[in-house]
């Protein structure tokens, strides 16, 4: 996980503690500290390597191992045994013993999840992005009632995705409210795109407030006498915007969509409660949970590939577009 | 978009208008839009758990056919509906799991927040990794592990993999706000002739409450609204509202319950936003936390 | 400077990772033969444990505390199981994988019994454990049954039946074709002529299984081989798609599982209706609930020259080769599936009897008026595949029948693709 940053990490460690009220050797009280750290820190590793590392590592050699399979001369499943790169061919290349696995198998599903997933993401991020700037510049002005919005927007942020799935899924009935209100008959979770749609609706209903509090959070650490002195030059609106809140926003703005990208990579609960995955709506996910039940070890592989997908996303958003949560999380204080 | 990107956070502008003032009043029409589009889902779920299952699709704003029926069925064990155990089998799950991260977190916490030492961003870079993790990558060789170890269905099969994303919230969450506390206090502790784990103790933990608290409310409906590894890891006995919800059981056999669960789903939720509501302050000042400093 | 004790917890963290990474075994799904424990316990007498989901009419709870006062030094547990089908097929999966001997008797789902079969859970009935099937229907023990070899005792079943609407179809249709001629007297009034369940789900492999069987056609054969790719399959399902081509069956079919077609049927918006037996008391309701209450006759479903194949649900009672007690497992099974506690089955839980004989019983026909339909119905019924690889099987036919039902690949295209997704299934 952390591979990425041993450079970064070195450059980190020279950075001047926090506050240094006295001046004692500051070599022998780093390394008090840093016996500290290491005594407070040693739970959470360790507590996170028991939940995480573990469980990765046990899923890495699960996947290398074949499922158990039918004897056809018995009748009885057998072990499977080491398979090699089998699980993963599988998946990649769509190999269902030895032939291009046919439409109705969970492997020719792959890479339908695959593009699924990044569908949802890529739409869902960016509506939520759009929506929540907005949301947020309205709830950065001052008017009567303003915490009052403030506080709605908790509201579908606080609600179980579970409960946002089947809520939306009523609404998406076909005698549901939806279809009542537009006059439609749309079938909403018959067929493909509107059960996609249905499914971006609802996502994007659960998350925008997320996303229009951090970026809400990022406004209002831009001063207003930038505001004012850009409107003396005689800048416009549109400048402003691009100029001023735009770039001063960035930072936080980069770790919002960061955190909503991998958040939407794992989406599960919404698709699988409200389509089942049915009409091209599985997620990777989704498609890992289905596999689970057909054989563990190729659904390890699954999963695995998932995580790499998940993991290089994350390293192409810190590395080249620099969003820097840890940078944010890890800088001593303000000021 | 671009008309309205003018002026976050300042007063509306004053004096210069003649007449009516237009742009106050965009202001006033974007926000009942956005209190309309968050809210209305949400009271939508509260009519219908109101409604008579006969009329489960009437469309009329306000309730009709108003019954507590629902709410009969969510709680009717002779329909298979155990609802009053999940509940409490969330609190449980959700509360153990916050504790755990609580506990152990607040000293990461502290550590990154206050102590200098090295590899400080690299441990964070694992920390905060961690919370971007993947539950399938983590349901399927559990699933397998609690299948072989008998574990499969017990609280603890859920609550250790919650603690996975529970733990990294929590750490960032508490490291955010621990950098901001007045820490001369500590220092004057010390100069008082107290250790550092004194000055931990006495001074530093009473005045971190606060920062906990909000901590503990944002990892416990992370916990709470959980679905995915507790619809794979759980059992009849330990099943979680979440999962409840999705696999619930109306009066008939192959029947979609749709007032019976917007009624649980109501249930569910009031005590979230009630606490939400509440503490929005901190709870949106924890969930930005990190993010912009 | 001192690393190492900044590198402390990292190592402790990676060694502890690795070491129990060590006891997971390496993964791969625990299997067993079972050769050695099906020979075990044979005669064993004492308590055991009876595993069924849950005991919605309060059916099982008597019946155990009858036994128990007649056994008093063989009591029966009663363990019950959650409503939802995929949760009790899991629960019994890591009681068998932990070869746990306090899952003695287990309810199994006809589609699971193959599985279990194969993964060796299950006791074979033959020899010390055999168990006499003769009084009951053919096709209910043909769900028990996997290589020739009997693994489970039929406990109940559920066959589909068709509703129609009497008061305006006097006679209902006997085949497929009759009754679709029918539907321009659902034009006339203005209602949907037909509809069955084809969301993408178990019930679409129920409807699909149904027609492909009605006309002859097989989703596997007995040694369980996909043997679907036919003429008789393919004209089978080209039935369901040219009725939904020609909105015989309407558009929102497609989204239906048997409570929307069933609240379909009874706000009179449907002539035809498959569906099992349940609708039979709800849609018969007078309190005003349901429009079609006096108006609704039942048939077997309509095949291609008589009553059609219907897809068999219901339960079969299995015993763990774990069991500790397999005498006192196998009296239980019998008890359970005696006449009187299939008639209790039937009055207390409206639930249909593996005895042929029950049907015509009059005892249980006065209040269970449909049952003579039904036996007609399971008579002709055809086991949904008997086969380990049950999901796989049940994805592949509803993934392609539900793409053939939306046009989105021809009929032919859709039974091979069902072809090879069954042989994919290893």
């Amino acid at each position: 996980m952390s591979t990425k940053l041993p450079e970064r990490a070195k450059a980190g460690a020279p950075a001047k503690p926090h506050q240094m009220p006295r001046r004692e050797s500051a070599d022998r009280k780093q390394v008090t500290q840093g016996r500290w750290a290491s005594i407070l820190l040693v739970p959470t590793l360790i507590l996170l390597a028991v939940v995480i590392i573990y469980p990765v590592v046990n899923a890495i050699v699960m996947s290398f191992q074949r499922d158990a399979g039918l004897n056809p001369a018995t009748g009885f499943f057998e072990q499977g045994g080491p398979a090699g790169f089998e699980n993963y061919t599988h998946w990649l290349f769509q190999q269902c013993n030895g032939q291009s696995c046919p439409p109705g198998t969970l492997g020719s599903q792959f890479w339908n999840a695959m593009s699924t997933t990044f569908f949802f993401t890529v739409v869902t991020v960016a509506l939520e992005t759009v929506l929540g700037f907005w949301m947020a510049i309205i709830m950065a002005r001052s008017f009567r009632g303003r915490s009052a919005v403030r506080a709605a927007v908790l509201v579908p942020w606080a609600i179980p995705t579970a409960v946002t799935a089947k809520l939306w899924f009523f609404i998406f009935a076909f005698d549901g409210i939806a279809n009542k209100l537009f006059g439609t008959q749309i079938l909403w979770t018959g067929s493909e795109w509107p059960a996609k749609w249905a499914v971006v609706i609802s996502d994007t209903w659960k998350t925008t407030p997320f996303m229009a509090l951090l970026i809400l959070a990022g406004l209002q650490l831009i001063p207003d006498e930038v505001y004012e002195a850009a409107k003396v030059d005689g800048a416009t609106a549109w400048q402003r915007f691009t100029q001023i809140t735009l770039p001063l926003v960035r930072p936080a703005l980069m770790v919002a969509i960061l955190f909503r990208t991998l958040d939407a990579l794992r989406m599960f609960d919404l698709p699988y409660i409200m389509t089942q995955g049915a009409n091209n709506t599985t997620t990777l996910s989704i498609l890992v949970v289905d596999q689970i039940r057909e054989g563990f070890n190729s659904a390890a592989a699954l999963s695995t590939i998932t995580f790499i997908v998940i993991f290089l996303v994350a390293f192409i958003f810190v590395r080249f577009l620099g969003a820097n949560a840890v940078g944010a999380a890890t800088s001593s204080g303000r000021k | 978009m671009a008309a309205t990107a003018t002026l976050p956070r300042t007063a509306p502008a004053p004096a210069r208008r003649k007449g009516f003032d237009w742009g106050q009043l965009r202001t006033y029409v974007s926000a009942a839009v956005i209190l309309i589009w968050c809210l209305i889902p949400a009271y939508w779920m509260i009519v219908t758990a109101f409604r008579d299952t006969a009329f489960t699709f009437d469309s009329t704003f306000w309730p009709t056919h108003v019954t507590w029926d629902n709410f009969a069925t969510v709680f009717d064990e002779s329909l298979g509906n155990h609802f009053g155990r999940n509940l409490i089998n969330s609190l449980i799950v959700a509360g153990a799991t916050t504790a755990v991260a609580l506990i152990v977190g607040v000293f990461a916490a502290y550590a990154l927040a206050r102590l200098n030492f090295r590899f400080k961003f690299a441990v964070m870079g694992f920390i905060l990794g961690a919370s971007m993790f993947p539950g399938v990558a983590l349901v399927t060789p559990l699933f397998q592990l609690f299948t072989n170890i008998g574990w499969m269905g017990s609280y603890q099969a859920m609550i250790i993999p919650d603690i996975s994303f529970t733990l990294p919230l929590t750490v960032y969450t508490l490291t955010s706000f621990f950098r901001e506390m007045p820490w001369e206090l500590e220092e004057s502790a010390r100069i008082d002739g107290c250790t550092q784990g004194q000055a931990f103790r006495k001074i530093i933990l009473p005045l971190a409450a606060p920062a906990t608290f909000t901590t503990a409310i944002l990892a416990f409906i992370g916990a709470w609204n959980e679905f995915l590894i507790a619809s794979q890891l759980s059992s009849d006995a330990t099943r979680p509202v979440t999962v409840a919800i999705a696999y619930f059981a109306g009066a008939q056999p192959h029947q979609e319950p749709y007032t019976a669960v917007m009624a649980a789903g109501t249930i569910v939720t009031i005590p979230l936003v009630i606490l939400v509501l509440v503490f929005q302050r901190k709870i949106v000042a924890g969930l930005t936390a990190g993010a912009v400093k | 400077m001192n690393t190492r004790k900044y590198l402390l917890p990292a190592a402790v963290a990676g060694v502890l990772a690795l070491s129990l990474s060590a006891c997971g075994g390496g993964g791969g799904g625990s299997t067993a033969s079972g050769g050695g424990d099906a020979a075990a316990n044979l005669d064993g007498r004492g308590p055991i444990t009876y595993v069924q989901g849950k005991d919605n009419s309060n059916v099982v709870r008597p019946l155990v505390d009858k036994w128990n006062a007649a056994h008093p030094n063989e009591k029966v547990t009663f363990k019950e199981q959650s409503d939802a089908a995929d949760q009790q097929h899991d629960d019994l999966v890591q009681h068998f994988q932990g070869k746990d001997a306090n899952y003695d008797v287990v309810d199994v789902d006809v589609i699971w019994t193959a599985e279990f079969a194969a993964k060796g859970w299950l006791q074979p009935l033959k020899d010390k454990t055999s168990f006499d099937t003769s009084a009951m229907l053919p096709a209910t023990v043909k769900t028990a049954t996997y290589g020739g070899t009997l693994y489970a005792a039929p406990q109940t079943s559920d066959g589909g039946l068709l509703y129609y609407r009497k008061d305006l179809v006097p006679n209902p249709p006997k085949t497929w074709d009759e009754m679709m001629s029918m539907c321009s007297i659902a034009k006339q009034n203005n209602m949907g002529c037909y509809a069955g369940q084809f969301q993408k789900y178990e019930g679409l492999t129920v409807n699909a299984s149904e027609a492909i069987n009605s006309w002859g056609g097989k989703i596997v054969d007995d040694s369980g081989k996909a043997a679907v790719n036919s003429a008789e399959a393919k004209t089978g399902l080209g039935k369901l798609v040219d009725a939904f081509k020609n909105g015989n069956i309407a558009q929102e079919a497609i989204t239906y599982k048997e409570e929307d077609s069933r609240t379909a049927f009874q706000d009179g918006k449907l002539l035809f209706l498959r569906n099992w037996p349940y609708v039979y008391n709800i849609a018969g309701k007078t309190d005003g609930s349901s429009k079609v209450a006096d108006k609704f006759g039942i048939a077997p479903l309509p095949g291609k020259s008589g009553p059609g194949a219907s897809s068999l649900g219901g339960h079969n009672l299995a015993m763990s080769v774990y069991s500790k007690n397999k005498a006192t497992a196998l009296d239980f099974m019998k008890f359970m599936t005696s006449e009187e506690t299939e008639k209790f089955y039937a009055t207390q839980g409206s639930l249909a009897p593996v005895l042929g004989s029950l049907y015509t019983d009059s005892s249980l026909t006065s209040k269970l008026a449909y049952l003579p339909v039904l036996k007609t119905s399971i008579e002709n019924a055809i086991p949904r595949p008997v086969t380990p690889f049950y999901p796989a099987v049940t994805k592949a036919v509803e993934d392609n029948a539900y793409a053939a039902l939306k046009g989105e690949k021809s009929v032919d295209q859709a039974v091979s693709d069902m072809q090879s997704a069954i042989e994919a299934a290893k």
